[in-house]
């Protein structure tokens, strides 16, 4: 296979590339052109550029308050989720790096337990946690056990991280009368924002694309994320598909913007994660 | 200060160790014990039916099948992923023009909410829609399916969905992997004579190992876990054929209100997780170094 890199076979290894290229983006660009034609037009001509271009679907969607609500919702559900991963795992990825005490890496162990099982397995007996805990149709609800999800390999990153840090560093500041509390705030956090931007966008990713949760827990419309909203838009208008390719859209782009903008950090972080 | 040093300790690890053990470990638990009763998820357990809901599990087809599903798609994941995600690795880390675009584009559907990815190839597979057309305008009408609603083929197409919505992550894990690789290696065993295929095979494999072993217990624990796609774009139908063990068991648990029997569906989808995992560590991983997980992620 690598002889797809000599000379004599470029033009196959640039069709193939093509075909590659192409297989991943036809059917995300046949969903925002699909937004910009009616439901007819996309039965009759689903492949060609729209003619007429209309509007009406995206406007629609745009004019409707419950897609903006779903973007806020979900932004603040990810955004909790976010910030509760990154400060519980920094915290105990400190503690069981910078500690010694008895027990530490049966700590550890146990952390890293919720590796090796989908934490969706739990789900019943949680929805039921959450509903006495009065946190049904709460956004804290959707967002605190994301963050718990999101413990194991947050806490399994950014251990050996803090753990890397010289020694040297930590004598220093406490000659220079830095309390461990200090030196975690004012050196390690700093010198750990790599591994610590790295964990909060798997953490942001994961929160924003969640949708078993948040389907359990989320009852009232008002209160949706951006996934219930796309599946619910997608069995609502059956019978009107340009509708739902205008809907699946534009719940697209905040992704991909995203993506296009942290690609390398995200890239980065996954392959650092996994790859150590 | 042994004292300062506890209460340091437990201000820095506490909060994770609570919020961990109550929404991570806590329902495990709790579904070995709701598993024993017939319940309704209302009202106090009081139907005790011992290990009655396992039995039922284990003897019921549409649990079997769903067991079985779940299987096939480790199956041809670790058989029809792989390759293909080797193969376009070779292709992406050879010197092309346009190579950062083409990294970027194939990884996009990673991002890509599971929903998203549902509700297009949703619309993409309907009767007569673009994958139809397109099969169509090239000649291949012939081969044209009830792509989600033909019992022998959904499990198939749904695994078509998989491969398009995750490969890009496998890809970038090997790309990764291959940047790892001194080109010095592969260019001494050709000026010996072995061919490209012989070199891929015996060198650039071998050092890709450990990146393998790893993508797939990533690959396992993904299929295991097999939900959101599903449910979206079949609810696990038609009558089951796509159905896996989450989608089973949330369909008993929430849409019929048998928690009991929802939770021992639970517990046996964490036993067979858990035992896989376990084994897969200590036989697969444990090659590579001595603290496989803590490697695997950091």
């Amino acid at each position: 296979m690598s002889a797809l890199a000599r000379r004599a076979t470029r033009p196959s290894a640039y069709a193939l590339a093509l075909a590659v290229a192409a297989t991943v983006v036809v059917p995300v660009v046949y969903v925002v052109l699909g937004g910009f034609r009616t439901t007819g037009q996309v039965a009759a001509q689903p492949v060609a550029l729209p003619d007429p271009w209309v509007f009406a679907n995206y406007e629609e969607v745009l004019r409707s308050g419950s897609f903006w609500r779903q973007v806020g919702t979900s932004l603040l559900i990810a955004l909790l989720a976010t910030a509760a991963t990154v400060a519980l795992g920094a915290g105990a990825a400190f503690g069981l790096s910078r500690y010694a005490f008895r027990g530490r890496e049966a700590l550890f162990t146990y952390f890293t337990l919720g590796l090796l099982f989908p934490v969706g397995v739990g789900i019943l007996p949680l929805y039921l946690l959450l509903r006495q805990l009065g946190l049904l149709d709460n956004p804290v609800g959707v967002a605190l056990p994301e963050a718990a999800f999101g413990l194991p390999i947050t806490i399994v990153v950014l251990r050996p991280f803090m753990r890397a840090i010289p020694g040297e560093l930590e004598d220093a500041a406490a000659m220079d009368g830095c309390s461990r509390i200090g030196f975690f705030w004012r050196i390690l956090l700093p010198l750990s924002a790599p591994a610590l931007v790295t964990v909060s966008i798997l953490a942001f990713v994961t929160s924003w694309n969640a949708y078993l949760l948040p389907l359990l827990v989320l009852n009232d419309p008002g209160g949706w994320t951006l996934p219930l909203g796309v599946a619910n838009w997608s069995t609502q208008y059956t019978q009107d598909t340009s509708k739902i390719l205008a809907f699946t859209a534009l719940s697209m782009l905040p992704a991909l913007l995203f993506f296009v903008l942290a690609e390398r950090r995200i890239v980065g972080g996954l392959t650092g994660a996994v790859k150590g | 200060m042994p004292g300062r040093k506890h209460a340091e300790l437990a201000l820095f690890v506490g909060p994770a160790l609570v919020v961990y053990s109550m929404f991570v470990l806590l329902p495990i638990g709790l579904a070995f014990w709701y598993a024993m009763y017939r319940w309704n998820g209302i009202g106090p357990l009081t139907d005790f039916v011992g290990l009655d809901n396992y039995r039922r599990a284990l003897q019921d087809p549409a649990f079997l099948g769903s067991i079985r599903h779940n299987a096939i798609i480790i199956v041809l994941s670790l058989t029809l992923q792989l390759p293909l995600a080797l193969g376009l690795a070779v292709l992406l880390n050879a010197r092309l023009r346009g190579r950062a675009l083409l990294r970027t584009v194939v990884f996009a559907p990673f991002v890509l909410s599971e929903v998203i990815t549902g509700v297009i190839w949703l619309l993409i597979l309907q009767p007569d829609g673009l994958a139809d057309r397109t099969l169509q305008a090239v000649g291949l009408g012939g081969l044209v399916q009830l792509w989600l609603a033909d019992r022998e083929i959904v499990l198939y197409t749904m695994f078509v969905v998989i491969t398009w919505k995750y490969i890009g992550f496998a890809i970038i894990l090997f790309l990764a992997g291959l940047q790892g690789i001194p080109r010095e290696l592969a260019e001494a065993a050709e000026v010996d004579g072995a061919s490209k295929p012989r070199v891929f095979r015996h060198i650039t494999v071998p050092l890709l190992g450990p990146t393998i072993r790893v993508w797939a217990f990533l690959s396992i624990i993904g299929s295991l876990q097999l939900f959101d796609l599903i449910w979206i774009m079949t609810l696990g139908g038609p009558a089951n054929a796509s159905s896996t063990m989450a989608t089973y068991m949330v369909d008993r648990g929430f849409r019929r209100y048998q928690f009991g029997y929802g939770s021992a569906v639970a517990v046996i989808l964490f036993l067979i997780s858990f035992g896989v995992s376990l084994a897969y560590q200590r036989l697969v991983l444990r090659r590579d170094t001595a603290g496989a997980l803590t490697r695997m992620a950091g």
